[in-house]
């Protein structure tokens, strides 16, 4: 089966800022795919040349096995798309933005479907009021409905949990995962939080500068058995030699006076905890942090503006 | 694309700010009408000084529904095209500095529709605020004022129109208003693919308006035969040609003439391939833009 997206040795230059740099990857039929890159890593660029609001410099771009050069609106007709904010017409309803939306798609919706399509995000009792008094929020909301009416194979969501509360980026999540497993839609997402999209990502690409750091499934890429925990302790000195002799010492990563980083699988964190407690180690704080963020950090320049920040 | 221009027009008369214009309009009209119907005479006395000690004017007569609104026309006209701007230079750099432009371009329609549907909405409100003048400021008038032969003051000469020859005049002049209005509304269209926001193309277009009906109107000798005839504004009030009859041998009037519908044809032709050259030049330039906002 033809990958839905095949991204070939993709260019974009604004004069001479290398935004894209001969990005190439491919998305497979049901995947959720995510997207990653530090703020300025080429991520909007490329999803807006998917989308034909910007065109490539160089490269080819296959959608559903065609050319998006030449097959534009064959292939937009099948995809739906938020690109970062939720820019809607605030001076019309919900309901005549969605209904709008859905006729510009070439759909003869019903309004029934269109409610119905309200419904699912939960805008359904705010059908009528303008958009204007909408918070952030349900305009996001609203923005994944207008992507989703007319029912397309393939959404694209660009940055959709920009801006939003707990609670909101909760109910993103679920979104993204329902079209996924229920509706057996492709999604491409991008972001710069690594934790969303380990969540909701079976496959993902890593961006930094334009170019690929890494693309794969996101098993591989990050392996549970190897998360990171962050000790804090207050007697340092006792500490070392308590781990010293203990089983412990070959999960040491790093000492930094009196933080100590042990790379280690989740459900050992009991175990050392009360193994130090035992051992007379006073705990101050305890965090775990995934591998993959390192990981991430050590791909992107991201890492550069850590260190000069922690320096 | 007649789905696109429903989808066009909805929107813009959707926005408030699209009935500011035919509310101003109204108000201008009203107030025209209302200065006329109680001191008309002062001011038929003032525009006819220099005939007034040799002829006996009958002012009740003259100052009917026709001249009201031939008076109106020729005030208002000059004012339109900045109303029409506000709404022309807002169809794309509005959209873009809402942000929702980025949405429309994902849709399954072709760039070019997409503008052509956006300047067809432009030029459907034009043509409906000119219905709506036509409405105020000729059947209103025609209410309140009566109807009667129309007088008209062309260089120190007074013509004199039948009353039954002048409302297809007045169709002819609206239909030619249009494509001169529409001229000014594919000027703010054009320059409304180059801003983000609708403030720059709504401004530039009607400092662009005005810079070039004072060339146009400017007694310069050197301008007259070069620049002049080239400029669309020269052409924009050519619709005054409907109302120029030709005269016979004892000097009357010829009813259904008109003294130089070629002038009239060569500056509709000037008009329109204004229009067709800024709307490709848009469609040209959104085609390759990339959108940013």
């Amino acid at each position: 089966m033809p990958p839905i997206i095949q991204v070939s040795n993709l260019c974009k230059y604004f004069k001479n800022i290398r935004a894209v740099d001969g990005l190439s990857f491919s998305i497979n039929e049901g995947d959720v795919y995510g997207f990653l890159g530090q703020n300025g890593a080429g991520k909007s660029t490329t999803i807006r040349m998917l989308l034909t609001l910007i065109q490539p410099s160089h490269g080819d771009i296959e959608v559903f096995g065609l050319n998006l050069r030449t097959h534009r609106k064959e292939i937009l007709t099948r995809v739906g798309a938020v690109i970062e904010r939720p820019d809607l017409y605030q001076y019309l309803t919900a309901f005549e933005n969605i209904s709008l939306f859905a006729r510009m798609s070439g759909e003869k919706i019903s309004k029934l479907k269109l409610l119905e399509q309200l419904e699912q995000v939960g805008l359904a009792d705010r059908a009528y009021s303008k958009v204007k008094t909408y918070s952030l929020g349900m305009k996001q909301r609203l923005g994944i409905a207008v992507a989703l009416v007319h029912n397309p194979q393939l959404v694209i969501l660009d940055e959709p949990t920009n801006g939003l509360d707990p609670q909101g980026i909760a109910d993103v999540r679920n979104l993204i995962l329902r079209l996924s497993k229920q509706e057996k839609k492709t999604v491409l997402v991008s972001s710069h939080l690594l934790s969303e999209i380990e969540l909701i990502a079976n496959r993902m690409l890593i961006v930094d500068k334009g170019k690929k750091m890494v693309e794969g499934h996101v098993q591989e890429l990050f392996d549970p058995s190897a998360m990171l925990v962050e000790l804090q302790v207050i007697n340092q000195e006792v500490t070392v030699a308590t781990i010293e002799g203990s089983i412990w010492k070959s999960n040491l990563q790093k000492q930094q006076q009196d933080v100590f980083i042990f790379k280690m699988a989740k459900k050992e964190i009991p175990a050392l905890n009360t193994y130090l407690a035992n051992h007379g180690v006073e705990v101050l704080s305890l965090q775990q942090r995934h591998s993959l963020e390192d990981y991430f950090l050590s791909l992107t320049s991201a890492n550069q503006h850590v260190q000069a920040f922690a320096n | 694309m007649f789905r696109l221009l429903q989808i066009e027009l909805f929107k813009i008369f959707k926005r408030p700010r699209t009935y500011i214009s035919f509310g101003a309009i109204a108000a201008m009209i009203l107030i025209i009408q209302l200065g006329l119907k109680f001191d008309g005479k002062s001011y038929l006395q003032l525009l006819m000084s220099g005939i007034s000690d040799s002829f006996i004017i009958p002012y009740d007569m003259i100052l009917n529904g026709y001249l009201v609104a031939f008076v109106i026309l020729n005030t208002l006209l000059i004012q339109v095209p900045l109303l029409i701007a506000l709404v022309a230079g807002d169809v794309v750099a509005g959209e873009a500095n809402m942000g929702t432009l980025r949405l429309l371009v994902t849709k399954p329609v072709s760039r070019t529709e997409l503008m052509l549907a956006k300047f067809g909405a432009s030029v459907v409100y034009t043509v409906l605020l000119l219905i709506w003048m036509a409405i105020l400021a000729l059947f209103l008038s025609m209410l309140f004022f009566g109807t009667n032969d129309m007088l008209i003051a062309r260089n120190d000469v007074m013509e004199q129109i039948s009353k039954n020859d002048i409302l297809w005049r007045y169709v002819a002049a609206f239909g030619y208003a249009a494509v001169a209005l529409s001229t000014v509304a594919a000027l703010a269209f054009l320059l409304s693919v180059f801003a983000d926001n609708s403030i720059g193309p709504i401004v530039s277009t009607i400092s662009i308006v005005v810079v070039l009906t004072i060339l146009s109107e400017m007694k310069i000798p050197l301008y007259d035969n070069t620049v002049k005839p080239y400029l669309f504004t020269s052409h924009m009030l050519a619709w005054k040609g409907f109302f120029y009859s030709k005269v016979d041998n004892e000097g009357e009037a010829i009813r259904g003439s008109i003294e130089n519908l070629p002038a009239i044809l060569r500056s509709l032709g000037i008009l329109f391939s204004y229009i067709i050259l800024f709307v490709t030049v848009a469609i040209i330039s959104f085609r390759k833009k990339d959108i940013l906002s």
